[in-house]
């Protein structure tokens, strides 16, 4: 059980930032970026930002838009971890030459990163895989580090942030919140 | 969410729950993309090792298995009839229990014998999955069978489905009617009535012993193979008259519904149980029988040998 603590971001505050992060992405990595989201969250994020890069952040550029769904490569089945359902990966165009920035809604451990991109790399080579996260909760277990992030929350291990989004019928926000119990 | 299957081994269809059954197939339809990649392989069950115990002939069935283990990155040895030492007078058990010594995740046995994927499962703590035990069931087809179903029709549920030919000796037919019937289909079988076993009406099908009578008005035609080796050759004159009677051909097919799909398992007798211009038609599906076979196989192996249920049940 999880109560909230503090609400991080607001929807006015997760519009800005998003919109924020996308001209960031669009100013370093090029304007004919591949964004990638981590399914699902990331997804969602990774598809409200090309529509932004489309209108306004860059009228030349075309983004492109995937997905990718890492169940099949987690690092703990063998352990007997539980068995997640599976997304779907769709990636409408090679990743060949491509200069990818991969999209997720909440760094952590690192974990879902290191899978993500080893997905990115069984469908062929990126020029290049940048990483945007829309928040950094600290805490990492593997040596990765975003290219873009939203917001930086440093968080205790009884503590998780929640990314909450339209997308799933919610109000747009971030919180953090704390376990109870 | 977790997907919805707590069993510990794949023996048959029979007593599986539609969820259960919608577990596989959606999985399963996940799992066609991985043959659609550059690299046609996921990490999943890396360090998971699958013994293929093949002692009844099969290519098919024995190749589909070993791809789906491979493409999960798991590590896939094949024993055949002839190489196993059952041919020296070891009892299946015992075959088990030294298998089960090297402490494999899997066991998929193919055997001549109804039962005999049952008889292992309480002798090795790997998962058994039955790829074909005698007459009894061959589950996973019948799983690759709904799931092509699935494809073509975006449903099950009220379809009418006629399964002609060698009912009898068919392990594909009965896993095919436990499915169908659990997921609401309309099951019919058609075939000459020394090949349609007594009592048959109790798994909840409608008989024909006319194969013009059973195809009639139905959205999935699937044709079995005629079963030489099983004495199916006894219980009609000759081939000839049998494929003028149960054959399946153009003017026939033409009494199904204008969209129904033709199936078959494999191997085809041609010119026996199907014509030429049906099995290379349009309306002809078996190769993506055949494609779909990996993926739910894959689906399978991912639901025995990768991790837990969300409830704590798993190897």
């Amino acid at each position: 059980m999880f109560t909230v603590r503090s609400v991080v971001l607001d929807e006015v505050a997760v519009s800005r930032v998003l919109r924020r992060m996308a001209y960031e992405i669009a100013e370093r990595a090029g304007p004919n970026v591949y964004l990638v989201g981590i399914q699902t969250g990331g997804a969602h994020l990774a598809a409200r930002m090309a529509k932004i890069l489309a209108h306004d952040a860059d009228p030349h550029g075309k983004p492109r838009l995937g997905a990718v769904d890492i169940t099949l490569y987690r690092d703990d089945l063998y352990l007997g971890q539980p068995k997640q359902e599976l997304g779907r990966t769709d990636l409408p165009e090679s990743v060949d030459g491509q200069t990818v920035v991969l999209v997720d809604d909440v760094l952590y451990t690192g974990r879902t990163v290191r899978a993500a991109m080893d997905v990115l790399l069984d469908y062929g080579r990126a020029r290049a895989i940048h990483l945007a996260v829309m928040v950094d909760r600290g805490n990492r277990e593997l040596p990765i580090q975003p290219d873009f992030v939203g917001v930086r929350v440093p968080t205790g291990p009884n503590e998780s942030v929640r990314v909450m989004l339209q997308e799933r019928g919610e109000t747009d926000q971030v919180v953090l919140r704390e376990k109870v119990g | 969410m977790a997907p919805a299957f707590s069993h510990r081994h794949l023996l048959g269809l029979e007593g599986l729950s539609a969820d259960d059954l919608t577990t596989v197939l959606d999985l399963s339809d996940r799992f066609l993309e991985v043959a659609e990649r550059p690299i046609k392989k996921v990490p999943t069950l890396r360090g998971k090792t699958v013994i293929n115990l093949f002692l009844e002939a099969s290519t098919r069935t024995r190749t589909s298995f070993e791809l789906a283990a491979k493409r999960l990155s798991a590590d896939a040895v094949n024993i055949s009839g002839a190489a196993s030492s059952t041919v020296k007078g070891e009892t299946l058990i015992d075959t088990a229990k030294n298998l089960d010594a090297m402490a494999p995740d899997v066991i998929v046995i193919r055997h001549a014998q109804a039962g005999s994927a049952a008889m292992l499962a309480p002798h090795t703590r790997a998962a058994i999955v039955n790829a074909g035990d005698g007459a009894h069931e061959h589950p996973t087809q019948g799983l690759l069978d709904a799931s092509t179903i699935r494809a073509h029709k975006r449903r099950i549920e009220g379809l009418s489905v006629c399964i002609c030919g060698d009912i009898a000796n068919s392990r594909v037919a009965r896993s095919n009617i436990f499915a169908l019937r659990t997921l609401g289909a309309h099951v019919r079988v058609a075939g000459p009535r020394t090949l349609l076993p007594l009592g048959i009406e109790k798994m909840g099908v409608d008989v024909f012993d006319s194969l013009d009578q059973g195809i009639e008005g139905a959205d999935v035609v699937m044709m079995l193979r005629i079963q030489m080796e099983r004495q199916a050759g006894g219980r009609f004159p000759n081939a000839r008259e049998y494929s003028r009677y149960f054959g399946l051909n153009a003017r026939r097919l033409s009494r199904a519904k204008p969209d129904a799909i033709v199936m078959h398992p494999g191997p085809m007798n041609r010119g026996v149980e199907i014509d030429p211009t049906v099995a290379d038609s349009g309306r002809a599906v078996i190769l993506e029988q055949v494609a779909r076979g990996v993926a739910v196989r894959m689906a399978v192996l991912y639901l025995l040998a990768g991790g837990k249920d969300a409830d704590g049940h798993g190897q």
